[in-house]
């Protein structure tokens, strides 16, 4: 925040290991996301990929390890100390996780009200506006299940975007959406990057939005229950030296 | 004989090769048909072992009419066993269909670990394994109760988080809305206690006690008592499932990541409802309970309809319903914690969703006869 230029490490994953008990679910995983990056986590299915976004946005405690914001440490940190760090997070769920007993207005307004003393009518003006940033405008009255699955995603992104996070974080984007729907969230993710100047953090497995947003990367894997290759995701198809990755990166077609 | 010639299916053997069986699939190989089994082969294998043992096993499928997974289980099988007796099965012979599934069956090999074995744990290690479990349960309870405290204080401190539109809503919800039902309850139990009661006190004359019998037996719990059971069926559920839904749509996480105590947010309000409604539904059910007694009395019993009335405000003290009331508060609490408990500790799946609602009914229930017994020797040491 104070002394970091725009290239500076915003990320810095160290040694993390995730466990649930005594199984292991990914160990050793050392990473760095710069500022302004889309970083794209990928791997197979059921590698851990959610659970690594879990413990970035603090919802899950690592077994050992730390996560480095600005340098600053977030998982030695105290409770309160997480909870202003995490208040700088704007995280897109897998479902959209927008309250369903809340109009999307309100779903927007609520952690503005919580952290903001904007006036009510100010709010709601603001409300307004990040529903129309993602394509809403005049749903603010709407409740999550009239909506559809593409549009609750796109007002997730918008209640994400409430606070003017530092930092997105996308749990599959596109999953449950159809091709155009999902193109244009990996457009609206790229303006949103450039126009915000936030850093983006996106778990997904589709390869399509891997090469058009992502400049950034790390592969799990789940066999050897650890990273593989970390950086940008065109240069690891093509000079990757882990068959593995480029087989992933190439859909198996340029499999060794 | 269409209709059976259709569903036909047989084998027949060819041993004219000296080491090589061949398998002759004629007819109608489906699921509807009554498929010979695969062991008739192995017999017909393991029978030729003695002079010359057969290496390779051969189909000859040109009169096979028809073919599905009937077919391709029975390859199956004895694909295993053949892997088993070193004898080399040669496809060619069957339908490029069957020939292909076939490999595609066979080309991962099973992984090793990932079948299922059945359990066939020693008893002490289930006990063990059951108390460690139930010691996890109540770890989790504990800790439940503490955030639910630590909530509580800074309620007081006036620092709790929570949208007041959602408390009218619940308290809407659990109050108001419980009426019809709570009537309805409350009515025909003071009517069964007063029918009880009569049956007995009628035997000495004594009828007239029936308004002290219904008028303290609700007052003191019987009115407490069926009002928890019924917001344990009707709220404390509801509670679940709903917290249960928001944990399922990683809806709690968002509280959580916003920097929003779903404690304070979600647990707080409900809590709060509850605790205030009991109470009010509580001395609702009683007067509605002892009403029901008024209309056995004077219905049944002959009872003059004043008499009833003075009998039981002399039977009454102030002190009699505040007991039922300080019961009800307790039961409020209990019926809302075992319901919000059991929807956050709810699992990410639809059953779970299901189990967590049955669950917390279940445990409110066991609470609530916990609570009463504790609170009655209280109320017995006191002399109240």
């Amino acid at each position: 925040m104070e002394n970091t230029a725009d290239t500076s490490t915003h990320i810095n994953v160290q040694d993390l290991t995730m466990a649930f008990g005594s199984f292991v679910l990914q160990h050793d995983l050392t990473f760095s996301v710069q500022h302004g990056d889309i970083f794209i986590i990928m791997g197979g299915s059921g590698c851990g990929k959610s659970t690594l976004l879990k413990h970035m946005i603090g919802l899950l405690k690592p077994a050992t390890g730390d996560i480095l914001y600005n340098g600053e440490s977030f998982w030695n940190a105290e409770q309160e100390t997480r909870d202003r760090m995490a208040r700088g997070f704007g995280v897109l769920y897998q479902s959209g996780a927008l309250w369903s007993s809340m109009t999307l207005a309100e779903n927007i307004a609520l952690p503005l009200g919580e952290y903001t003393d904007l006036s009510h009518s100010q709010i709601h003006e603001i409300a307004s506006l990040k529903l129309a940033l993602v394509g809403l405008a005049g749903f603010e009255d709407y409740y999550p299940s009239e909506i559809s699955g593409g549009m609750q995603k796109r007002a997730g992104l918008a209640r994400a975007m409430a606070l003017d996070p530092e930092i997105l974080f996308f749990d599959e984007p596109s999953a449950g959406l159809d091709p155009i729907s999902s193109q244009l969230l990996d457009e609206l993710i790229l303006e949103l990057r450039d126009s915000l100047g936030a850093t983006v953090v996106i778990v997904t497995h589709e390869l399509a939005s891997i090469f058009t947003i992502g400049n950034n990367s790390v592969f799990l894997d789940p066999e050897t229950k650890t990273m593989l290759a970390v950086g940008d995701p065109t240069t690891l198809r093509d000079e990757c030296d882990n068959p593995k990755v480029r087989k992933f990166l190439s859909r198996g077609e340029h499999a060794a | 004989m269409r209709e059976a010639s259709s569903t036909h299916c047989e084998l027949s053997f060819d041993h004219t090769a000296s080491s090589c069986l061949h398998v002759q699939l004629i007819g109608n190989w489906t699921l509807q048909a009554d498929l010979p089994s695969p062991s008739s082969v192995q017999q017909e294998l393991a029978n030729a072992q003695g002079s010359a043992p057969p290496t390779q096993l051969a189909f000859d499928a040109q009169q096979l009419t028809n073919w599905d997974s009937g077919l391709l289980t029975f390859l199956l099988t004895l694909d295993t066993y053949c892997k088993q007796h070193d004898i080399s099965l040669d496809p060619a012979g069957l339908p490029q269909g069957v020939q292909r599934l076939l490999h595609l069956a066979t080309a991962v090999p099973e992984r090793m670990g990932a079948r299922r074995e059945a359990s066939s744990e020693p008893f002490l290690a289930r006990v063990g394994k059951g108390v460690n479990r139930s010691l996890a349960g109540a770890t989790e309870i504990l800790s439940f109760l503490g955030q639910v405290v630590i909530a509580f204080l800074r309620l007081l401190r006036g620092k709790a988080r929570f949208r007041r539109s959602d408390l009218a809503l619940l308290i809407q919800q659990c109050g108001a809305q419980a009426l019809p039902i709570v009537s309805l309850i409350s009515f025909l139990v003071g009517l069964i206690l007063a029918f009880v009661g009569a049956v007995q006190l009628k035997q000495f004359g004594a009828q007239i006690y029936v308004a002290d019998l219904v008028g303290l037996g609700m007052a003191r719990s019987m009115g407490a008592m069926m009002v928890a059971i019924t917001m344990a069926g009707r709220t404390g559920a509801a509670f679940a499932a709903q917290l249960g839904t928001m944990t399922v749509n990683e809806e709690v996480d968002a509280f959580s990541t916003m920097g929003i105590s779903p404690m304070e947010f979600l647990v707080l309000p409900r809590m709060i409802a509850l605790m205030l409604m009991m109470p009010l539904l509580c001395l609702y059910a009683d007067l509605l309970g002892i009403l029901g007694g008024f209309v056995v009395g004077v219905g049944m019993l002959d009872l003059g309809g004043i008499e009833y009335f003075n009998e039981t405000r002399a039977a009454l003290s102030l002190t009699d319903f505040a007991l039922g009331l300080i019961n009800a508060t307790v039961y409020g609490g209990l019926v809302a914690i075992a319901g919000c408990l059991r929807g956050v500790q709810c699992g990410r799946s639809a059953s779970a969703v299901g189990d967590a609602a049955t669950s917390a009914v279940v445990t409110a229930l066991v609470w609530i006869i916990v609570a009463t017994a504790i609170l009655t020797v209280i109320y017995d040491v006191l002399g109240v």
